[in-house]
């Protein structure tokens, strides 16, 4: 039962106690498992997506060990990989998975389900004024979806030949014949269960996301007055409808190709000794169906991150955000071109070079408006009265790494540069800077600044937080800085070691530093889980305003209840990003405070800017 | 004893933290007890964001000093010079763009961290500031877009004009072989079913096709300086990548179809081996791998500098050592050499077993299938 927006019924609801506008009594199984409030849904999908994170770091920097000592014995691989890692030496099999489980989990399990589900669930009800999702079951029934794909794959870790191996993309024919590798058995079929489930499960909550958005919207929240962060949410989960079913098509068809003979991906193979019978398919079609969704996935796990970024960099700077009309047509532009640059990761896989022309031109365009972004962020920041809260450092951190790793975009997005830098550990330290990183940037500047909404007015330690940004922020670039001049030294990625080539020998220094980078990044995240447990029990209470926000969510009371507002939802009347507006004589619009809140009513002689 | 060091880190570190929190919390006990940052972390935090600027340039200076010579040395290819040319224009623009945007963006974060009662400016747009840095990278992308079509249009342009060399690259987990089409240089058919390793056909050329019997199969990749090379690539088992760094090329080799690449080498191995860039880096890298002998370590004798290809595309467990020599020289060693060795005709023809290529290759097969086998038993 989802509560509708504007139910006149509970306008006179402020008399009933503290469980809010719930008709009959909440058991702990309909509260806190089986939740239809978004509020609890959001958590669910945090915590979720942060346990699944954890899993993820921690296989990377188990593969980033090897890659600095490579065939080194540690007691760790044994402890950890068991039959896999001999005697303490990482197998080379295993590293393969550990890579592609890395890459899988950190893509879709925490930037795409952690990110955009959890803020999506907390922030889109609560910022365009409804009472909750348009469906709160199916809404419920999304994150059970996620929980059980996730689960999926972590069980896929533990099967007899190992988990999934042939990287994160899945490209057959090595994904699809066991006999290739000993992951395309059992492991690679739970991959794709696990994806299956998770497709539907993102189906299921951007569709939500989409109907919220489009119908629940208070009165006066107009599409031009929602904040930047909800037409962030808004356009990730369009683009999520458009492409994620087409990976559903590839995944169903490499499915058929290795249980049911058929040969949409397959042709002329011959392995251990025999020709298979497969005959016609090919695997180039695979790589455009993967990438159609593979592209946009990007922008699906950045676009959320950066509409957090404007709302937390808006508030924090005391200014409203450079552009609105210039970042919302951005979103919008990239959001469209997302969907037609996917052959950029194709240029050398044998396809039409002529479509390799046509793919780098709409993948430089999408330069265009990620330059817009990045100058209007930096323009916000100018003659601001920056609060340099750790959400506001994350956020600043993310428009740095945006910069950086978006720069050597132009350079993989050019077909001709691409030739020699494709899938070498340029490829890498270009998508790890400009997505990677800079959207668990965006993932943690959310959780900062909204931890106060999603437990009940606590905050996180600042100290620690400052502790959490720097060293994340200065072992980020240690590791994927000098990573760019390996990959131009012609390393290839998912290489299990470099020995094999004298020519990289002298690379293994700068492979140590890297590791130890990462190392220390790891240790610091360890600061955050500390820093994040410990507020839930014991964070200190700040007011129901803690950043003296504009949005919505904060005039919400901290105590959570089912309907998010006592009485009536409050009305809008303004933008979101009324900060430090003043009357032409110099005088805040309300005395004494920098900001107006979106319920506030037009002051008399104020102007409504034209937006 | 390395899990109890790394454990007592592990514990030292959780203290440390405890204990750092510990001083914080202490000494805020007289400021106001709140979460929210206050002027004086706006004031830390303004000056390690200038920091951090200092740190940005820091490590790119220090990264540019200490790692440009660790990069692929001057492009061997007639299209790598011009595709090095255009690396390097990109990369001047990118780094300039850097510079700039990570300056401002830091620097503003610490010239406007936040104070009690200053009063930040209401600037929510500009049209013509909008204009113009929606402007400005328009034109240079625009640039950027032309010269590298340019370039890619003639680069995958892969014809028979100036009577190139063909050669077939042909992939399988894990090595490569190259064939080449002989006195004719014509490639002879071929397909994965007629693969035959009793009778050492491990191409699975077709033995009725006249133009298979003068190819010649081989593990090593020899190449006419100044000869345009058009290559045609084969898949056996799952994609794969040929590799070339050190002349700007790269193609996927797909099972069920040919892909192509061509272009041609301009410097010879032993030319290259007289650059002084490469003969820095052997000098380097042999004076690594002394110190590792001295440790012990297997194969690290001295290196002698060879042009290489690698396998770019995840093919499997081996897929890190799947590489091929690949050897430069002029045109009368290349015909000497091409001369020399056996075609395909004799290969299948005959029962000698002498012919150390073809043999070689078929046992590495076997090697290769019984691993395989192994594995999935496993």
């Amino acid at each position: 039962m989802s509560v509708t927006a504007h139910a006149p019924a509970h306008v006179d609801d402020h008399a009933h106690d503290d469980h809010g506008h719930h008709h009959h009594k909440e058991t702990f199984i309909t509260k806190y498992i089986f939740s239809q409030d978004h509020k609890m849904i959001a958590k669910q999908y945090l915590i979720t997506g942060l346990i699944m994170g954890f899993i993820g770091i921690a296989m990377s920097l188990l593969f980033r060990m090897q890659l600095a000592w490579p065939g080194e014995s540690f007691p760790i691989f044994e402890a950890l990989l068991g039959k896999w890692a001999p005697d303490g030496v990482m197998d080379a099999d295993i590293y393969l998975a550990l890579v592609t489980i890395h890459g899988t989990i950190m893509v879709f399990f925490v930037l795409t389900a952690g990110l955009s589900g959890t803020f999506s669930n907390l922030l889109i009800p609560l910022q365009i004024g409804a009472r909750d999702m348009a469906s709160g079951f199916l809404n419920m029934l999304s994150y059970w979806m996620f929980f059980l794909s996730s689960v999926i794959m972590v069980i896929s870790l533990f099967v007899e030949a190992g988990p999934a191996a042939a990287g994160w993309t899945i490209y057959p024919p090595l994904s699809a014949l066991p006999m290739a590798q000993p992951g395309s058995g059992a492991g690679m079929t739970l991959w794709l269960v696990s994806m299956a489930i998770f497709i539907a499960s993102s189906l299921l909550g951007s569709l939500n996301y989409i109907v919220t958005v489009i119908n629940l919207r208070t009165k006066g929240m107009s599409m031009t007055r929602l904040p930047l962060t909800i037409w962030a949410f808004f356009v990730t989960a369009v683009i999520g409808v458009i492409s994620f079913p087409v990976l559903l098509s590839a995944a169903l068809l490499l499915i058929m190709d290795r249980s049911f003979g058929t040969s949409f991906f397959l042709s002329d193979i011959f392995i251990q000794g025999e020709v298979l019978h497969y005959q016609g398919g090919s695997p180039v079609l695979f790589e455009h169906l993967f990438w159609f969704l593979g592209h946009p996935e990007v922008y699906i796990v950045l676009l959320p991150a950066l509409g957090i970024t404007s709302e937390v960099m808006s508030t924090n700077a005391r200014k409203p955000i450079f552009g609105y009309r210039a970042m919302v047509a951005s979103i919008l532009a990239i959001a469209f071109l997302s969907t037609i640059v996917w052959g950029h990761h194709m240029f050398i896989s044998g396809m039409n070079p002529f479509l390799g022309s046509v793919f780098t031109f709409t993948t430089l365009l999408i330069a265009i408006p990620s330059a817009v972004k990045a100058f209007n962020y930096i323009t916000t920041l100018w003659k601001g009265n920056l609060q340099l809260n750790p959400a506001m450092l994350f956020s600043i951190g993310l428009v740095s790494t945006f910069i950086t790793g978006g720069l050597t975009g132009i350079i993989l997005g050019d077909s001709t540069l691409d030739i020699n830098v494709h899938d070498t550990y340029f490829v890498v330290a270009h998508f790890h800077l400009v997505m990677g990183i800079s959207a668990l940037y965006g993932l943690f500047a959310g959780v900062y600044h909204w931890f106060p909404k999603m437990f009940q007015g606590r905050m996180m330690n600042k100290n620690l937080g400052y502790v959490h940004f720097w060293i994340t922020a200065i072992c980020a670039y240690g590791v994927f800085f000098p990573m760019h001049f390996v990959g131009m030294a012609g390393v290839p990625r998912r290489y299990y070691q470099n020995t094999a080539f004298p020519m990289f020998d002298e690379l293994t220094n700068v492979q140590v530093l890297m590791t130890v980078f990462a190392l220390v990044a790891g240790l610091a995240q360890l600061v955050f889980v500390y820093n994040f447990i410990r507020s839930i029990f014991y964070g200190k209470r700040g007011p129901q305003n803690p950043w003296s926000s504009n949005t919505l969510e904060w005039t919400a009371p901290q105590k959570h209840f089912h309907g998010n507002w006592e009485g009536e939802i409050p009305h809008v009347y303004r933008w979101a990003y009324d900060y430090s507006k003043t009357y032409e004589n110099g005088e805040y619009i309300i005395p004494g405070q920098d900001f107006v809140p979106q319920n506030t009513p037009l002051q008399e002689n104020e102007e409504e800017l034209n937006h | 004893m390395t899990a109890l060091l790394t454990l007592t880190v592990l514990v030292l570190v959780a203290i440390a933290i405890w204990q750092m929190t510990k001083i914080f919390e202490l000494s805020q006990l007289k400021a106001e007890q709140t979460e929210v940052a206050t002027d004086s972390d706006n004031k830390y935090n303004g000056y390690l964001l200038f920091g951090f600027l200092i740190f940005i340039y820091g490590i790119t200076i220090f990264s540019f000093a200490k790692y440009t010579k660790v990069l692929l040395p001057e492009a061997s290819s007639a299209h790598g010079s011009e595709y090095d040319q255009l690396m390097w224009v990109s990369f001047a623009i990118i780094f300039f763009v850097q510079t700039i945007t990570q300056a401002l963006l830091h620097y503003f974060g610490y010239k406007y961290r936040g104070k009690k009662g200053k009063k930040a400016l209401f600037f929510a747009d500009n049209d013509r500031l909008e204009f113009i840095w929606t402007i400005i990278p328009v034109i240079v992308l625009a640039g950027l877009i032309l010269w590298g079509l340019y370039t890619w249009t003639n680069i995958m342009d892969v014809n028979d004009e100036d009577d190139p060399l063909i050669v077939e690259l042909y992939a399988q987990q894990f090595n490569w072989t190259a064939r080449y089409g002989g006195e004719d240089n014509v490639l002879g058919d071929a397909s994965v079913r007629l693969i035959d390793i009793n009778r050492a056909n491990v191409l699975g050329l077709d033995e009725s096709d006249p133009n298979a019997a003068d190819d010649v199969i081989v593990k090593e990749l020899h190449l006419p300086v100044g000869r345009k090379v058009n290559f045609m690539m084969r898949s056996q088992d799952v994609l794969h990548s040929a590799y070339m760094p050190h002349f700007r090329a790269q193609m996927n080799c797909v099972p069920g179809m040919i892909t192509q690449f061509s272009f041609t080498p301009t410097v010879t191995t032993e030319e290259i081996r007289l650059n002084p860039d490469v003969v820095d880096k052997v000098k380097r890298t042999n004076a690594l791998r002394a110190e590792w002998a001295a440790e012990g370590r297997p194969d690290s004798d001295p290196w002698e500098f060879d042009y290489v290809l690698l396998c770019n595309k995840i093919c499997g467990k081996s897929h890190y050592n799947m590489q091929m020599k690949i050897i430069v020289e002029t045109e009368e060693e290349f015909n000497k050499w091409l001369a020399e060795q056996t075609t395909f005709k004799q290969t299948v023809m005959s029962d000698d077993t002498e012919q150390v290529s073809v043999t070689e290759e078929a046992e590495e097969v076997d090697i290769s299938t019984e691993v395989a086998e192994a594995v999935v038993e496993e």
